[in-house]
């Protein structure tokens, strides 16, 4: 097995009590427990407080744009098939400014990872309302409260039959660390939605609104009725369920794609003989 | 010389089939030792409208298309219409004996009688204008062959019974239009490719592995070419479902391996730019194709000008290093993209090839590339030699660190849109900053080093210097040899950097340095005068949506004179 010490241990920038940190150690604890080395694994995000995770864990890394991970960890997965992507950043990032690239991810379903920490505000940049706010929350920028309804990505994922789709507590670490290895090990898209307190800038949805109303989904709950994962992917209220909320082993996007059995991009050498038919064939 | 050019032009609606035998003319034309140049004008709509296709064809070098017509074939009224005043005195023309002629010089042909059903008319167009051009029938016999081929047997054989029909109704018909002069014997091969179809293979040669885009006209027709022509070699194309997921699928792609490229036009580039500022800041390499349509926003979108130059130029915020590239042939569109990936890769940043769509649709008959010919392209490492010591931005004495791929050793690869340290975390101290941020502008003076000089076309201290750059080439040249006077042209085909010494002494030789561009500012000019100090006085821009011809900039000269 990897040791959890080989992903390393970084000062963060983030604030004490923030729950990113506790997202942070069960990454290192799925990786190492799947006996993934660090040199296996390409981390892409985007800017954020949660897409900073990245920068605090030994690991290949493309910390890109606001709002554009998906893309470039779809990118990423394309060249080298044998990369364990995985996609963290937050729901700022995912679901407004690359909300568009969510839904082209949930139709591709790549075999990779997307681990959204979902803080239900804007964090980095001082507590501004995202698509996770409730309707109706006071912030600083939306004085008469947050006036859209609040985005669902877990009932969005589940609508679209996305392979595997989830929704966890960060307070909860044994429980996300489960989570996440079956996310990771999961052969298409993974949305693993992490419900995460901001201590700082959201004082509703704080670390006790969330334990208290999140529970564990147990064995009557069966990930491949869609029926009955629509119903618990809206639950979000009094009694928020985590746990995987719907599974869908349907063959990948790779399997559409005869040209990546090849191998990786990297690898691969110039048929120039081919090339000069092609050039011929413009005769 | 295009002097004993014939230009044939078909027009009619979208939707009647006058690419398809435009295509078919041009490449008989061809196969048969002619040059040819094609220009193709068509609106953004998929049927009706007026759209045309025009092929210039001669036994000698074509340069640029002209508005002038010898044979126009009108597949409706209206094309008789527009084009009959572009006539020349020679000119005839090809239409159903049912359009109105009005005493034009006319073959007037009974496609109801020479067609067994309307399926066929684009068969007896060709097969009229092949005999009127006196094509060797066997020439389109055999393209029909290749075309229909895999429809099955029978649809072959009643394509090459209404062609033959139409060769034999030619020949009864006594018109008054003589044979364009036979081409060279035993010509060498030529291929015919267009600009776009050109910049794809050099992509392909450069062992470009991957493409992702979002449909634009004028430029969707290279990524057409690359998953098409690609599909053999390998190659992994995505459809992203905006340019923004393009440009940053591209990166990643890059990141992990993969030889990158993203194809698009205005419009499409400009969703792009925070992403080129990405490519720049985390060094990876990418090549970018954009090919140009009139602007602002949606503009003229399936016609042509040079009005992106600034965008490309300027694109990305902050400093960071890029070379921008602007073909005027084919020939160059397929040796400069080749380039434009191996500079992509040596430096570790943004390469841009400019073309637009007058290039782009652009038909031609080139000698076929060479791979033999080719330079090796740059390739990343693998395996770094110390793996656990790996820094992807390590400071070194020429600005390059070399780029390792992850996964393929014990190397971690961080790249970071933040500023970043040698490692690529997240930093935020000055000393830092200044040596990356350094690091990176330095490796512009590599990129100047390297830069291709401009061709210089014509006798030394003319008397007017024509300064171009990208598809203008041609027309240039073709003033340049019809005017009256001592004329030069200077044709640049990287527009940046610009490297002073390479061409100073050609515009301060000539009595008069005249800029023909496609836009409305003269932004190439602008260019050279920020970066050289010196001042062009004299303009022939074009910004109709129209391609520049060599009778447009002799006009234009004539005011300046
Ligand atoms: C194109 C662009 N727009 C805006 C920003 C500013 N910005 C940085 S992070 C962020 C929001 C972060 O929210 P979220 O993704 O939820 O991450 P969190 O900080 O809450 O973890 C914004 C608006 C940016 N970096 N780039
Ligand atoms: S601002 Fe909020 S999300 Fe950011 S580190 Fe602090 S607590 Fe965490
Ligand atoms: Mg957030």
């Amino acid at each position: 097995m990897i040791n959890i010490e080989a992903y390393g241990t970084f000062d963060t920038a983030w604030c004490p009590g923030c729950g990113n940190h506790s997202i942070l150690e069960c990454v290192k604890l799925a990786l190492s427990e799947l006996d993934i080395a660090p040199h296996q694994v390409g981390f892409v995000s985007g800017i954020g407080q949660a897409a900073k995770a990245p920068q605090y864990l030994n690991c290949n890394m493309f910390n890109g744009l606001h709002g554009r991970s998906l893309p470039a960890a779809q990118g990423a997965r394309l060249a080298n098939p044998n990369m364990v992507v995985i996609a963290e950043s937050g729901d700022g990032c995912n679901y407004g400014e690359g909300g568009n690239h969510f839904l082209a991810a949930l139709r591709r379903n790549m075999n990779m990872t997307l681990l959204a920490h979902d803080n239900q505000i804007y964090g980095l940049t001082k507590g501004q309302a995202s698509p996770t706010t409730a309707k109706g929350q006071v912030t600083k920028t939306q004085p008469f409260g947050a006036p859209s309804e609040p985005f669902n990505p877990v009932a969005v994922a589940v609508t679209m039959h996305t392979g595997f789709v989830a929704r966890v507590f960060s307070g909860d670490q044994e429980h996300l660390v489960n989570i996440i290895k079956q996310a990771i090990n999961h052969k298409g898209f993974s949305l693993v939605d992490i419900l995460q307190p901001c201590v700082s800038f959201n004082k509703v949805n704080t670390f006790g609104w969330y334990k208290d109303r999140c529970y564990r989904l147990d064995e009557s709950h069966d990930p491949k009725d869609w029926d009955a994962a629509m119903k618990k992917a809206v639950e979000f209220g009094d009694r928020i369920p985590i746990g995987v909320i719907y599974k869908d082993d349907k063959p990948g996007f790779e399997e559409g794609m005869p040209s990546l059995a090849a191998g990786p991009l990297a690898t691969r050498e110039l048929n120039k003989t081919k090339l000069a038919e092609i050039i011929d064939s413009f005769t | 010389m295009s002097e004993m050019s014939i230009n044939i032009l078909i027009g009619g609606e979208a939707g009647q089939g006058l690419v398809t035998i435009g295509q078919l003319m041009a490449k008989a034309l061809v196969r048969g030792g002619h040059d040819v140049l094609v220009n193709q004008d068509y609106m953004s709509r998929i049927r009706g409208g007026h759209n045309f296709f025009a092929i210039r064809t001669g036994p000698e070098p074509i340069q640029c298309t002209t508005e002038m017509v010898d044979i126009l074939v009108a597949l409706n009224k209206e094309t008789l219409e527009i084009h009959g005043s572009q006539l020349t005195e020679r000119g005839i023309v090809v239409a159903d004996e049912k359009i109105d002629c009005r005493g034009l010089n006319a073959l007037k042909v009974p496609f109801n009688d020479l067609a067994s059903k309307p399926l066929f008319y684009n068969v007896v167009a060709l097969g009229v204008l092949g005999a009127a051009v006196c094509n060797d029938i066997a020439i389109l016999e055999g393209l029909l062959q290749d075309t229909f081929g895999k429809k099955g047997s029978e649809i072959v054989a009643s394509n090459l019974e209404v062609l033959r029909k139409a060769y034999a109704w030619v020949k009864e018909q006594n018109f008054d239009f003589s044979c364009m002069p036979p081409p060279p014997e035993n010509p060498d091969k030529r291929i015919m490719i267009n600009g776009n179809e050109a910049i794809a293979l050099g992509a392909l040669a450069a062992g470009c592995n991957f493409l992702s885009f979002y449909p634009m006209t004028p430029s969707t027709s290279v990524a057409l070419t690359l998953i098409n022509k690609g599909k053999e070699l390998g190659f992994v194309a995505e459809q992203a479902e905006d340019e923004i997921a393009a440009i940053n699928m591209a990166l990643g792609a890059s990141w992990a391996g993969a030889r990158s490229i993203v194809t698009t036009s205005g419009g499409g580039f400009a969703l792009m730019v925070e992403g080129i500022s990405l490519a720049g800041v985390t060094e990876t390499p990418v090549v970018v194709i954009l090919v140009q349509r009139p602007g602002p926003a949606t503009g003229l979108p399936t016609r042509t000008e040079q009005g992106d130059l600034n965008l490309a130029l300027y694109a990305g915020h902050g400093e960071f290093p890029r070379a921008i590239f602007t073909p005027g042939t084919p020939e160059e569109c397929f040796y400069l993209t080749h380039r434009a990936f191996d500079l992509a890769e040596r430096y570790q940043t943004p390469m841009f090839v400019l073309s637009d769509q007058y290039l782009a649709d652009s038909y031609r008959a080139v000698e076929p590339f060479d791979l033999d010919k080719l330079p090796e392209v740059a390739k990343p490492l693998l395996k770094p030699e110390n793996p656990k010591e790996y820094k992807r931005y390590a400071l070194s004495d020429d600005c390059i660190s070399p780029r390792a791929i992850p996964g393929f050793s014990e190397a971690l690869v961080k790249v970071d849109s933040d500023e970043h340290d040698e490692q690529g975390h997240i930093v935020e101290d000055a000393p830092t900053r200044v040596a990356q941020n350094s690091k990176r502008l330095c490796k512009g003076c590599g990129l100047w080093a390297e830069v291709v000089p401009p061709g210089y076309y014509g006798p030394d201290e003319p008397d007017v210097l024509f300064l171009c750059w990208g598809s203008t080439l041609g027309a240039a040249l073709d003033a340049s040899e019809m005017a009256d006077l001592k004329v030069a042209v200077l044709h640049f085909t990287q527009v940046y950097p610009l490297k002073d010494e390479q061409f100073m002494p050609f515009l301060e030789a000539a009595k008069e340095v005249v800029c023909v561009e496609g836009n409305a500012n003269g932004q190439f000019a602008r260019l050279l005068r920020q970066e050289t100090g010196y001042g062009v006085n004299n303009f022939i821009l074009r910004f109709d949506g129209r391609p520049i011809t060599a009778r447009y900039i002799l006009a234009g000269l004539k005011n300046i004179l």
